[in-house]
């Protein structure tokens, strides 16, 4: 079997940037969630 | 002996890689019914393996006598599938059957998620090394979300060759979670980190959080990727009707009626893309293998960050809950549950499994987004 090292090479960035974004996404999701809870968890606590 | 003909001559045309397409598609009902393998879409997809095998089959378009005949899987594939119509409203039902409360809970878990998308893009290159053209490599890759519908789009979006083989493996992969996730877990843990105790602090979440979760969801991943706009716009939708608490027979009817029919026309549909001349060949073998590989490089790679983070942390993570980031929902959370009360009886890791693996659930959608963005990009 013949391996395409040159084109495995060049899909490496693929690789990089995908994980860049993914964790970009999950982190902005992840503040984003505690940011909510702070605003309306405290909100609640002042309701009561 | 002319209307003989008619009756046997078809007896005759059966070839021996129509045979072997009969014994795959009888090997998957077998394993939906006995073994319990993702029934729903395995026996479907089993049966309509058989039909559409059949010499001059009716149920798939053939050219006979110089004369086009339209068959109705093709029907169906291309006003269910070719358009992606199918696999997103399958998201409508899989995100009003999603609780994302645990996740609310400690959101930290979502980074889990990304992690453990890992083996998605390793097979993405290890798949064009071994000479598969990016846009089949990006569809083989995709296997790696063990998602379904995920794998569906992205091989559809891409046009790929092989969406066949990719839907089976996908499908069979996730039912294997139990038998492929264990061996690699136990392989990059020590029996100490298996061990780890994690606390659970239940929290109470405002429930205007869990409305405007879904919203944010598909702002943020929508802004960044927004190829991915349709997969977890749709999968958002859907939790939305369950959350917001006003549309109870919506989310009661996405969670049953909608999955189960979308779900059977889906089965049954993706067999068109197994006929024998297409499916049998070597390249099905490879895809096999390199879906098995994503599957492994996304257990790796959330064991791994768990660990990477117990190195900075005081309150120390499982590692085995990264594994759970594959999505594989919710197959991946109880496998690892129960390896974690194997270690330790009095080890309750369910509601934290339970969380990275809904958070595997959107990184393995945005994951779908990104590889759609980055591959169409150099297309």
């Amino acid at each position: 079997m013949h391996l395409h090292v040159e084109a495995f090479l060049q899909t490496l960035p693929i690789m990089g940037y995908g994980m860049i974004g993914i964790f970009a996404i999950m982190l902005l999701l992840y503040l984003s969630i505690v940011i909510l809870l702070k605003i309306f968890t405290r909100h609640k606590k002042e309701e009561n | 002996m002319n209307l003989l003909s008619v009756l046997f001559g078809n007896l005759m045309t059966i070839t021996w890689q129509q045979l072997v397409m009969w014994i795959i598609g009888g090997t998957l009902i077998y394993l939906a019914i006995k073994k319990d393998m993702e029934p729903s879409l395995l026996l479907p997809i089993g049966f309509g393996a058989i039909i559409c095998n059949i010499p001059a089959s009716g149920a798939i378009t053939q050219i006979i006598n110089g004369v086009t005949e339209i068959g109705i899987l093709d029907v169906l594939f291309n006003a269910g599938i070719a358009n992606e119509l199918l696999p997103l409203l399958l998201f409508i039902g899989i995100g009003a059957m999603i609780d994302f409360g645990p996740l609310l809970t400690n959101p930290k878990l979502l980074l889990f998620g990304a992690a453990a998308q890992f083996g998605i893009f390793f097979t993405l290159s290890m798949a064009v090394l071994f000479g598969f053209p990016l846009n089949d490599a990006a569809s083989i890759a995709i296997i790696g979300a063990a998602d379904g519908p995920t794998s569906i789009f992205v091989a559809n979006y891409f046009n790929s060759n092989y969406l066949g083989a990719i839907i089976v493996a996908a499908y069979s992969y996730m039912a294997l979670v139990p038998i492929v996730q264990p061996p690699i877990i136990r392989l990059f843990t020590s029996k100490q980190e298996r061990k780890i105790r994690m606390e659970y602090k239940p929290k109470d979440v405002p429930q205007v959080v869990k409305i405007l979760f879904p919203i944010i969801v598909t702002i943020i991943a929508g802004v960044v990727a927004p190829r991915s706009v349709a997969l977890i716009g749709f999968l958002m939708f859907g939790n939305l009707i369950r959350e917001c608490g006003v549309l109870a027979r919506f989310s009661q009817g996405a969670q049953n009626e909608l999955t189960n029919i979308v779900t059977l026309l889906l089965g049954i549909t993706i067999a068109a893309r197994m006929q024998a001349a297409s499916f049998l060949s070597p390249a099905t073998l490879l895809i096999l293998c390199l879906g098995l590989v994503a599957f492994i490089f996304d257990t790796i790679g959330g064991v791994i960050f768990a660990k990477i983070l117990n190195l900075f942390v005081k309150d120390k993570f499982n590692p085995m809950i990264g594994a759970c980031g594959i999505s594989a929902f919710p197959m991946s959370s109880r496998v690892i549950h129960k390896m974690g009360l194997k270690e330790d009886p009095q080890n309750f890791l369910l509601m934290h499994t339970v969380g990275v693996n809904v958070g595997g659930q959107i990184a393995s959608v945005v994951a779908g987004g990104l590889v759609i963005s980055l591959v169409s990009a150099l297309l």
